[in-house]
């Protein structure tokens, strides 16, 4: 069966508090962290971007578990804040793990599914007999600009899966998508930020999309949401996950290990995958997690996924930091540092 | 990290040589991986940067020892005060330097504290 072989995940070390930028703005701290359920959100370092994300990642889940780079003959990148407009962030992982040069490799983008959308071609390149290895992986350096809304969450960080069919930790039984043509969110060749419908992404974006292929999962599984051990939804900011979990009946029990958002913030094509990765991080063999991703433009991506023996026989997960011990690794910096770690600010 | 071995003498090289300068023709050099992991044998903290590290600064740059002893000159990433002599450190993937914003983007080797 088509599963994951071994995962990592890396989110960078520094943070900003929303009440930080709200200070800044002159916004209502306390009315957007709450409204947002959003604390803190991950910043990068100045040398780092989606590639460097997406490598330590990569290499976090290969020193769990030995894969040879040479029988990776795919790997896919997922961003919207890809280091080129022009030239694959996937090859310079390719290069990194040493899997280069017999492999294919690309480039996704569509806003913040694009790393699920990855792990779709890489489970029907394996499952189709083409290969015994893909890599999927999703990051970002997400931007906001200055004084907007996104500015209070877009964040930074990634995980990568190795996708196989021979022993893996979690064997992913089925996967599908809603996709639809919905301009909530854009940025236009050239913009340095997005734009985005305001409340339009809401409703019509991210509930109609997430729970309607939360529902056709359920519906092509035969399941109800009490099968599941953990469930995972794309996670904007805290609001919009909890309020699809309760209407598609996921109690925040659930929920809660891959809710990341509130000190993580919204790593957009990182985000579902970070999310998976802090449940893998503690799951058992047998546990079921329900996953459903959202890209804004837009669509969502479910996965129904079971733990195997093979997360205590197959991998040493110690190997690699854990979501948890990374989010406590935290080095808080006030909004005008953060904002030249950010490049707002041109010299 | 991969570096050359030289299999005559058994020293490792990072940066990759392709002439073991030791045994020189007598040298057989082979591919070798290095671990990533060494120590900071001395440091140098810079506050006045060329152009392309200014947004940097103050940053440290040292010379590492790896575990199979070669030496290489690269930053580590942590605040000026909390490097020291000796401190153990394991190599990361970051950016190095940006040609601009039009230009190529470098990236390679560097190294943050391994004190866990």
């Amino acid at each position: 069966m088509v599963g994951i072989i071994t995962y990592g995940a890396y989110i960078p070390r520094y943070r900003i508090k929303v009440e930080e930028i709200a200070r800044v703005w002159g916004g209502n701290a306390a009315e957007i962290t709450g409204g947002l359920g959003v604390i803190e959100k991950a910043v990068p370092d100045y040398d780092e971007d989606t590639a460097t994300f997406a490598v330590e990642a990569t290499r976090s889940a290969l020193c769990r578990r030995i894969v040879d780079p040479k029988e990776i003959k795919a790997i896919y990148v997922g961003s919207e804040s890809h280091p080129y407009a022009v030239k694959p962030t996937s090859v310079t992982v390719g290069e990194a793990i040493g899997a280069t040069p017999v492999m294919t490799a690309a480039d996704y983008e569509f806003a913040c599914k694009a790393g699920t959308a990855g792990i779709q071609t890489a489970m029907g390149l394996v499952g189709a007999g083409m290969m015994n290895y893909a890599i999927a992986i999703g990051a970002d350096t997400a931007q906001g600009a200055p004084g907007d809304a996104l500015e209070y969450t877009a964040a930074a960080g990634g995980a990568a899966y190795v996708i196989g069919n021979d022993d893996p930790i979690a064997v992913i039984s089925h996967t599908c998508s809603f996709s639809t043509d919905t301009p909530d969110f854009w940025r236009r060749e050239g913009a340095d930020y997005p734009r985005h419908g305001g409340r339009f992404s809401g409703e019509p974006g991210y509930f109609k999309h997430v729970i309607g292929a939360a529902k056709m999962m359920l519906a092509d599984m035969g399941t109800k949401p009490s099968d599941y051990d953990y469930a995972v939804f794309h996670q904007p900011n805290a609001k919009f996950p909890q309020k699809a979990a309760a209407r598609l009946g996921f109690s925040q029990d659930q929920i809660k290990t891959g809710l990341l958002v509130s000190r993580l913030g919204n790593t957009y094509s990182g985000a579902v995958p970070l999310g998976l990765a802090a449940v893998l991080d503690v799951a058992k063999p047998g546990d079921k997690i329900f996953i459903t991703s959202y890209g804004s433009g837009s669509g969502s991506d479910a996965f129904d996924i079971t733990v195997t023996d093979a997360i205590h026989d197959k991998i040493d997960r110690s190997r690699g930091p854990t979501v948890d011990a990374m989010l406590a690794d935290a080095k808080y910096l006030d909004y005008a540092v953060y904002a030249r770690h950010k490049g707002k600010i041109k010299t | 990290m991969v570096g050359t071995k030289c299999k005559t003498c058994g020293k490792v090289f990072f940066p990759p040589r392709s002439v073991c300068p030791h045994c020189r023709r007598n040298g057989k050099i082979v591919e070798y991986k290095c671990s990533g992991k060494g120590e900071v044998l001395t440091f140098s903290v810079i506050h006045s940067a060329s152009d392309q590290y200014a947004a940097m600064k103050p940053y440290v740059l040292a010379i590492v020892e790896l575990e199979e002893g070669t030496r290489m000159t690269t930053q580590i990433i942590c605040e000026p005060e909390e490097v020291y002599i000796g401190m153990p450190v394991k190599s990361v993937f970051r950016v190095l330097d940006r040609e601009g914003t039009e230009g190529i983007i470098h990236y390679g080797t560097k190294f943050v504290p391994n004190l866990a």
